[in-house]
């Protein structure tokens, strides 16, 4: 038996932080039950590093493609995944499970394999253990992480994806105790398709936004209704970039039209993972902090010491950030010399 | 163009989530409800939609007689007719809901059905695509921007949209016949605040309450309990204050390994 866990490519081709992740929970699926762990991807054989796969523990590597499917089509990707779940051209034999990253592509994949089958979908899990054939106990994220659901999953083919901010970057390698494979066996796959399944194909815009992306940023510098408005965030701009990373925003700043809606951390905007999360201004409403939980370390500016954000964060500076940041930025440039 | 935008009641959460004693539900005696962000968003596309080409918006929920509250505060914002698939407020998985949709909405020759992307609650971001499955139409979700095309003038072509969305710094865009189900994000449009005149409309409008076919025993997905997730934080070291600050905080920032 194998659990088989798709693999999206970032911007640079190489496979998405996000899936990797998921590889780390479909890992822990695989090994709960003594299984195999796969990765599928739609592209060539060679567009997956394969170092990188092994070492999270995958056996073997299917690369998924036909002249027909020329980019992202989702309900042509849950078919050729339904058509691999049966038909795997290898000797590892039934695929038992098929996870993917909780991402826009993961989720609508998924849903769609679900409804083709008919079988349940749990989105956005934290980890799976199979307890019988047919049985998985997992968690999952309600309200965005917020809160954790304790289920169990009875189908034939689990079909799960993996919030990928719940998994910590380290969870990814497999570790010294697993027996890794020596070199990762990639085979072709070639789904059958209908010309309905590409109804919906993607088309993708030549122009690409320049700068760090907020949802992969090593560093996040976040502005909130302290701010003040629009002018306010220069001073968070030069700090990002001076540490390379992003800004981002909480709710009240796009509902306010100060800063873009692709800026927003939080429940309905991007959940980040950076190494460090620099909150300047935000109080911490709930809805905020399930953007964030998965920043290695919070440290909140904040004039109020009592604001909720103080509560939850690992450091605090009580303060005012239209005085912090730019003397944080002048001691930077200091040191930078 | 005749859209139905379905729409979900949820607890609105403020500071924290508490759980029922029996660990199965969201404790909501001291909570008010609302919709998702997402969802009044698609509302509001909706009726920007009509406001340009035409036809008229219809809000659906499941979900118990309350749920009527939400329905009337989408109303408010322009929708003008209502419809509750009305529940004894058991929580129905994704499979049931999208079942009773779906049932409800195939003879009304809808052009256009849209959601949330996810709901704000149970979060399992498939409604949308089973509905779509269930009726044989084209989905896209998450979408946020949304153009519809060839209805009305200037345009000869079939009607149909134009839906895109963020993806990898760049944006991914779909174009899709209708009829068709769409899921939008927030961020799509800026709601508007509801006008008085449409407050007292939607007070005084009649929804329709529809009792969906029974719900199966299981979605295959079986709820265990819920649980606020441990705070691994005890509440922040407190560097300093103000500018003092600083020095610590560039040795923290050092200490992490973020700095260039």
């Amino acid at each position: 038996m194998t659990v088989l866990c798709l693999i999206e490519t970032d911007a640079g081709g190489g496979a998405a932080d996000a899936s990797m992740r998921a590889l780390a929970v479909a890992r822990g699926l695989a090994t709960s039950a003594g299984e195999d762990l796969a990765a599928a991807w739609f592209g060539s054989a060679e567009a997956i590093d394969p170092g990188g796969l092994v070492a999270a523990g995958v056996s073997s590597g299917c690369a998924i493609g036909t002249a027909a499917l020329s980019g992202y089509a989702p309900l042509a990707w849950a078919r050729a995944l339904a058509g691999l779940a049966t038909a795997r051209p290898d000797a590892a034999g039934v695929v038992s499970g098929i996870v993917a990253a909780a991402t826009d592509h993961g989720n609508e994949v998924l849903a769609h394999l679900g409804a083709i089958t008919g079988l349940p979908m749990a989105a956005n899990c934290v980890s799976a253990a199979r307890t019988a054939p047919g049985e998985v106990t997992l968690v999952r994220q309600r309200w965005a992480g917020s809160l954790l659901e304790d289920a169990e999953l009875d189908a034939p083919l689990a079909l799960l994806t993996v919030a990928a901010d719940a998994v910590p970057a380290d969870a990814v390698m497999a570790g010294s105790t697993f027996a890794a494979a020596d070199s990762l066996r990639v085979e072709g796959y070639e789904p059958e398709l209908a010309d309905g399944d590409l109804l919906v194909l993607a088309a993708e815009s030549a122009e690409r936004r320049s700068g760090v992306s907020l949802a992969s940023a090593r560093v996040v510098v976040g502005g909130g209704r302290g701010v003040g408005g629009p002018e306010g965030f220069a001073v968070l701009e030069e700090l990002a970039g001076l540490l390379g990373g992003a800004v981002g925003v909480s709710r009240v700043v796009t509902s306010e039209g100060w800063r873009p809606h692709r800026q927003q951390v939080g429940q309905t905007g991007t959940k980040i993972t950076p190494e460090l999360y620099l909150a300047c201004g935000i109080s911490g409403a709930i809805q905020h902090m399930a953007g964030c939980q998965g920043a290695k370390t919070i440290v909140a500016i904040n004039t109020d010491a009592g604001a909720p954000i103080v509560t939850k964060a690992d450091y605090a500076v009580i303060g005012d950030l239209h005085e912090v940041i730019p003397a944080l930025i002048a001691a930077l440039r200091e040191r930078q010399g | 163009m005749e859209i139905c935008v379905c729409v979900k009641r949820v607890p609105m959460v403020g500071g924290a989530i508490v759980v029922t004693p029996d660990g199965m539900d969201v404790d909501v005696t001291m909570s008010g409800f609302t919709v998702s962000p997402h969802e009044e968003c698609a509302v509001e596309e909706a009726v920007q939609i009509t406001e340009r080409l035409g036809g008229s918006v219809a809000v659906l929920t499941l979900g118990p007689p309350e749920a009527a509250d939400q329905v009337r505060d989408m109303l408010a914002l322009g929708a003008s007719r209502g419809v509750l698939l009305q529940t004894d407020g058991d929580e129905w998985g994704p499979i049931a809901t999208a079942a009773a949709i779906a049932e409800t909405v195939a003879d009304r020759q809808y052009d256009l059905l849209l959601f949330g992307n996810e709901s704000a609650d149970t979060g399992g971001y498939q409604v949308p695509v089973r509905v779509a499955h269930v009726l044989g139409l084209p989905c896209v979700t998450g979408i946020k921007r949304l153009e519809v095309l060839g209805v009305g003038e200037g345009d000869d072509g079939p009607a149909r949209i134009v839906a895109g969305r963020e993806y990898r710094g760049t944006e991914e865009s779909f174009e899709v016949l209708l009829p068709a189900v769409a899921s939008v994000k927030e961020g799509i449009n800026l709601p508007r605040y509801p006008s008085l005149p449409g407050r007292l409309r939607a007070k005084r409008a009649t929804i329709e309450t529809i009792e969906p076919s029974p719900r199966p025993e299981s979605d295959g997905l079986r709820k265990i309990r819920l649980r606020v997730p441990e705070s691994t934080s005890t509440g922040a070291q407190v560097l300093g204050s103000g500018a003092a600050a600083v020095p610590a905080l560039v040795g923290l920032l050092d200490d992490l390994g973020v700095l260039p």
